[in-house]
């Protein structure tokens, strides 16, 4: 289990360029499988352009209380890039006007930032439908400053979505850390005790499962029916639904993925799987993704990835929603994994 | 790899070529498969399980990876996989053994 990010460790796929290169070579320079922009020529879908804005997905910062070893952001402790109080001052701007529905706060563990809890009261008073904060669950044991968020969460009406690799402490202490587990077990025992997560409760609490390995989810409804069972019996704990989510070929899992051996046979895979109908409804057409310094992306990853939107409105000091959405969004061989089997995205499969 | 040996996990990649030898067998065999793991009296999951114990009796490494890999993505524990292995060894040992009573029998037969 790794304790330090790709980037402290000054590992080369610290690098996006690298990244970038590796994606953009090897099987796929070779013509051995198709690049995503030539598999989505076949069926008239290139370019990529958005639809409706839906979700202004911000990146409060990349500091996290774990290092799991998929984790798309590098996230970790040593990681210092935090939105600072002007970026989430332009954001705040832009909340209030956007036409977007969703408003979903990640990170890193977006309550590590400083400003966190002042930045969601005054975002929760422009109204917006669906205020989602992405909680890794871990940090609302962490400490004890943490130990109010699930009264906190209740008070803003957050509809909170914590990852849960298993109900087995065994997998998701492999993926996550050791003591994860536990602790998230605990947090979500906390998060039903104010009300979230019951039958029938406004107070919305969703489960992100991703893969803890070089496979593939299966599918969303069967593993929600799984996890409910098992984290019922077990320990007592409810929830609403269950996003899968397919590991993108970026960051610390393509560094994984390098060193497993497993690379090749994981894009022939997501290839093998790819969906057309998928494709209709990738995120990033109804996505925009901020970055912790107030740079705009397609999505999470294309910002991970240093992809940032190929139009002339580039940051949040600039935004125009009018502007941005006549773009065409940026693609490489990692959108793959969104487009596989019932696709995937940060709200689970959209096929 | 796989210049000097029989098995060369690659290949697995290439199953669905049968087909371009034999259409009609090939097309016929790979309805018939898919359908055969589809949910119906036994789930998924449950058949996913037989498959990955049978695998194992017919010492089949590209089903025992087919398998292996099919049971992680439907969240089936490694526990699970090793009993179900040891299921399919037991039948194996057990299909050995039984035929130790021929062999008590012509023993028998034979003997004053």
């Amino acid at each position: 289990m790794a304790t330090k990010s790709l980037k402290k460790q000054n590992k080369e796929l610290a690098n996006t360029e690298r990244q970038l290169e590796i994606l953009s070579n090897g099987i796929f320079g070779s013509d051995e499988l198709p690049t995503f922009a030539k598999k989505i020529k076949e069926t008239n879908q290139f370019p990529l352009r958005p639809k409706k804005l839906e979700v202004l997905q911000l990146n409060l910062g990349y500091m996290c209380n774990q290092v799991c070893e998929h984790c798309h952001v590098d996230a970790g402790p040593d990681r210092k890039e935090i939105m600072t109080k002007e970026t989430m001052i332009q954001c705040l701007e832009v909340i209030e006007n956007t036409k977007a529905t969703t408003l979903d706060l990640t990170g890193g563990a977006p309550e590590m930032n400083p400003n966190f809890r002042w930045f969601v009261e005054e975002a929760s008073k422009a109204g917006i439908k669906d205020f989602i904060v992405r909680s890794n669950l871990t940090i609302i044991r962490a400490n004890k400053k943490y130990y109010d968020l699930p009264d906190f969460f209740k008070k803003h009406n957050i509809h909170v979505v914590s990852s849960m690799p298993h109900w087995t402490r065994g997998k998701t202490d492999k993926q996550r850390g050791d003591g994860v587990f536990d602790k998230s077990i605990k947090a979500l025992q906390e998060l039903n005790a104010v009300g979230y997560g019951l039958p029938g409760s406004p107070l919305k609490l969703d489960l992100v499962y991703n893969p803890s390995g070089a496979f593939l989810p299966s599918d969303q409804v069967s593993m929600e029916k799984d996890f409910k069972k098992a984290l019922l019996e077990d320990f007592g704990i409810q929830f609403h639904s269950l996003f899968s989510i397919t590991n993108l070929p970026i960051a610390r899992f393509l560094d994984y993925l390098i060193a497993s051996e497993n690379y090749e046979d994981y894009m022939y895979q997501l290839v093998e799987v790819y969906n057309p109908t998928a494709v209709e409804n990738v995120m990033c057409t109804n996505t925009i993704s901020v970055s912790w310094d107030g740079w705009l992306y397609d999505c999470d990853f294309n910002q991970m990835l240093g992809l940032k939107v190929a139009s002339k409105v580039k940051h949040i000091s600039d935004y125009n929603e009018e502007v941005l959405n006549n773009r065409e969004i940026m693609i490489s061989q990692h959108c793959y994994g969104c487009t596989a089997g019932a696709g995937s995205s940060c709200q689970g499969t959209v096929a | 790899m796989a210049d000097n040996t029989y098995y060369d996990p690659k290949d697995l990649r290439k199953f669905g070529n049968i087909t371009e030898w034999s259409e009609e067998l090939g097309t016929k065999f790979f309805d018939y498969y898919g359908k055969v793991f589809e949910e119906g009296a036994l789930t998924a999951r449950e058949k996913s399980l037989i498959a990955l114990a049978v695998s194992h009796v017919v010492k089949c490494p590209y089903c025992i990876d087919a398998y292996t890999k099919d049971g992680l993505q439907r969240g089936v524990t490694k526990e699970e996989m090793m009993e179900a292995v040891h299921v399919g060894a037991a039948i194996e040992s057990g299909a050995t053994l039984v035929h130790g009573v021929q062999m008590m029998n012509k023993y028998n037969k034979l003997s004053m």
